[in-house]
């Protein structure tokens, strides 16, 4: 029951917006959010959509996996536009149910904040489904190396991600040999109710814990014995290099950006 | 370029939370080039033994020289362990990253190899090991034996002159424990110096020198053929000869005119056609 999980949404394929450099891409991502939030009114919405049909166009992506991302969002969104709608107040009334009005500016507000989180959600579902975990593991940690003169930990949290992604398929399978174990021996872990189900998994945790904590000894004692003492003096296999693609990328997006400042002052009308 | 590459001297070590001497004034050297196995029951103190070789663990007392470095000088720590490369007996527990090119890349990363010089480095290893085809697999898909040898190919990668092997057969299938344990033979067969910790008699009749530990101490030193040719001796440790060595002395016994020192099914079969010849 356990098998077949696949690691983050990672969807590889080889396309221009795969073989970014993950920094850069993680860069962009802020850029592009930041842009979502910009957007003044309702018509800038298509710059957005614009971009991010180039950008999901360049990634070879099929658009299916894109919108199965907003799936989980559904009732944070329908929970943001019945807020909007109802509680925003405003001078132009639309219609009125005696217990809420609804109006013009109510509305306004649903559609762009429910905008603003499908485009949000769109946008880093489209990174994290063209970027292996450990790639972006790998450019998070050099992002953020910089940091390390304020003590911020940067490679030691990107080798602690690193691994956990080893792990988890490793203990995935564990728990189910675990649980299989058990149930062998009249354990149920599916019937009762939730908290007689919660209680089922006790003995499936406990020794998985155990084992964990074992393996961690182990696994410390194995890097130790590898040379591993820290950042400090580290080389890397991959070298991430800025290339022309990336330039292209990061110049195509500063254009995206410009244009959402600039939206007002082109266009005549404003929703 | 000394030839006794690893020598102990009267090394003690005691675990903390316990009583008595998990190594106790034990003295060895290991040969350069030399294929070592280190025998011994459960807690008999083979595993510390080689974890005070690489400098995981430091002696209480005694010294500890591999190849010419005193393992207690901390300026040398990371030099011994690049030289003395350890493999474990969990083959998931020594993995780090998730792809295999990656984890033989671990130990590259951490001695500051320049990132030009590792992919030669990586493939080299792998070829070594066979397991070119799966270097862009995930660790957790592979067979015990194949981890094992990415294991073994993430040391290669270092270029050690010392393979240690803590019990790395212990938890795989006969043909994993088969594949893993003719690939280190391969190695030593190139000039890769072993010690070979195991509780598999036939592992250690395959290799030059046998020691024995028990309690802690280090009790018999020799070739395979002296080790193995007193097997009441043995059972005082709880250990058992090689299947064939223990048939060979039931023959014996039953008069059957063997000679001593036959440990495995190929000696049996020279001695037994040697036999037939004659008859």
């Amino acid at each position: 029951m356990l098998n077949n999980i696949t690691l983050g949404q990672y969807y590889p394929l080889k396309s221009v917006v795969h073989a970014l450099d993950p920094r850069v891409k993680i860069l962009l991502l802020i850029a592009y959010i930041a842009g979502v939030f910009i957007v003044p009114d309702l018509t800038g919405f298509v710059l957005v959509v614009l971009y991010l049909a180039l950008a999901c166009k360049l990634s070879k992506l099929p658009f299916r996996l894109l919108i199965k991302g907003l799936k989980p969002l559904r009732f944070i969104l329908i929970f943001t536009c019945i807020l909007n709608l109802f509680f925003t107040g405003g001078e132009t009334p639309l219609l009125n149910l005696g217990f809420a009005t609804l109006t013009r500016e109510g509305l306004i507000n649903a559609v762009r904040y429910s905008l603003r989180l499908i485009f949000l959600v769109l946008g880093s579902s489209l990174l994290t489904l063209t970027t292996a975990p450990v790639t972006l593991t790998d450019g998070l940690e050099r992002l953020l190396s910089p940091l390390k003169v304020l003590h911020f930990p940067a490679h030691e949290m990107a080798m602690m991600m690193t691994i956990a992604l080893r792990f988890i398929p490793t203990l995935l399978e564990e728990a189910d040999k675990i649980m299989k174990a058990q149930s062998a021996r009249g354990a149920d872990f599916e019937s009762g109710r939730l908290f007689e189900r919660a209680k089922a998994m006790v003995p499936l945790l406990v020794p998985l814990f155990v084992s964990a904590f074992r393996r961690a000894g182990d696994l410390a004692m194995a890097m130790e014995a590898r040379c591993y003492h820290g950042g400090e003096g580290r080389t890397r296999l991959h070298i991430l290099k800025v290339e022309k693609r990336d330039w292209i990328a990061i110049l195509i997006t500063a254009v995206f950006i410009a244009l959402v400042i600039l939206e007002p002052h082109f266009v005549p009308w404003h929703l | 370029m000394s030839d006794e590459i690893i020598v102990l001297k009267d090394v003690c070590y005691k675990y903390e939370e316990s009583s008595h001497n998990a190594v106790d004034h034990v003295s060895m050297t290991v040969r350069r080039g030399e294929m070592t196995a280190v025998l011994g029951r459960n807690g008999s103190g083979k595993s510390t033994l080689v974890k005070l070789i690489n400098g995981l663990i430091l002696p209480d007392s005694g010294t500890v020289l591999t190849d010419g470095m005193d393992t207690q000088d901390d300026e040398h720590v990371w030099d011994i362990r690049q030289r003395a490369g350890m493999v474990f007996q969990n083959p998931d527990n020594q993995l780090v990253a998730t792809v295999v090119r990656e984890d033989v890349a671990f130990g590259l990363e951490n001695t500051g190899v320049p990132s030009t010089d590792m992919p030669e480095r990586i493939d080299a290893a792998l070829k070594a090991v066979n397991m070119t085809d799966f270097a862009e697999r995930a660790p957790h898909l592979l067979s015990g034996g194949q981890k094992q040898r990415v294991a073994i190919a993430g040391i290669l990668a270092m270029r050690p002159d010392i393979m240690l092997f803590d019990e790395a057969t212990a938890m795989l299938d006969p043909r994993g424990r088969k594949e893993v344990f003719e690939t280190v033979r391969q190695l030593n067969r190139e000039g890769m110096t072993v010690v070979w910790i195991t509780h598999f008699m036939e592992e250690a009749a395959q290799c030059e020198t046998v020691h024995i530990m028990h309690d802690g101490g280090l009790v018999l030193s020799g070739t395979p053929q002296e080790v193995f040719s007193d097997r009441e001796r043995l059972q005082n440790w709880r250990l058992d000869v090689p299947p064939m060595a223990a048939l060979a002395q039931h023959l014996r016994a039953a008069g059957v005119g063997l000679p001593e020192g036959i440990l495995s099914i190929d000696d049996m079969t020279r001695e037994v056609e040697a036999l037939a010849a004659h008859l």
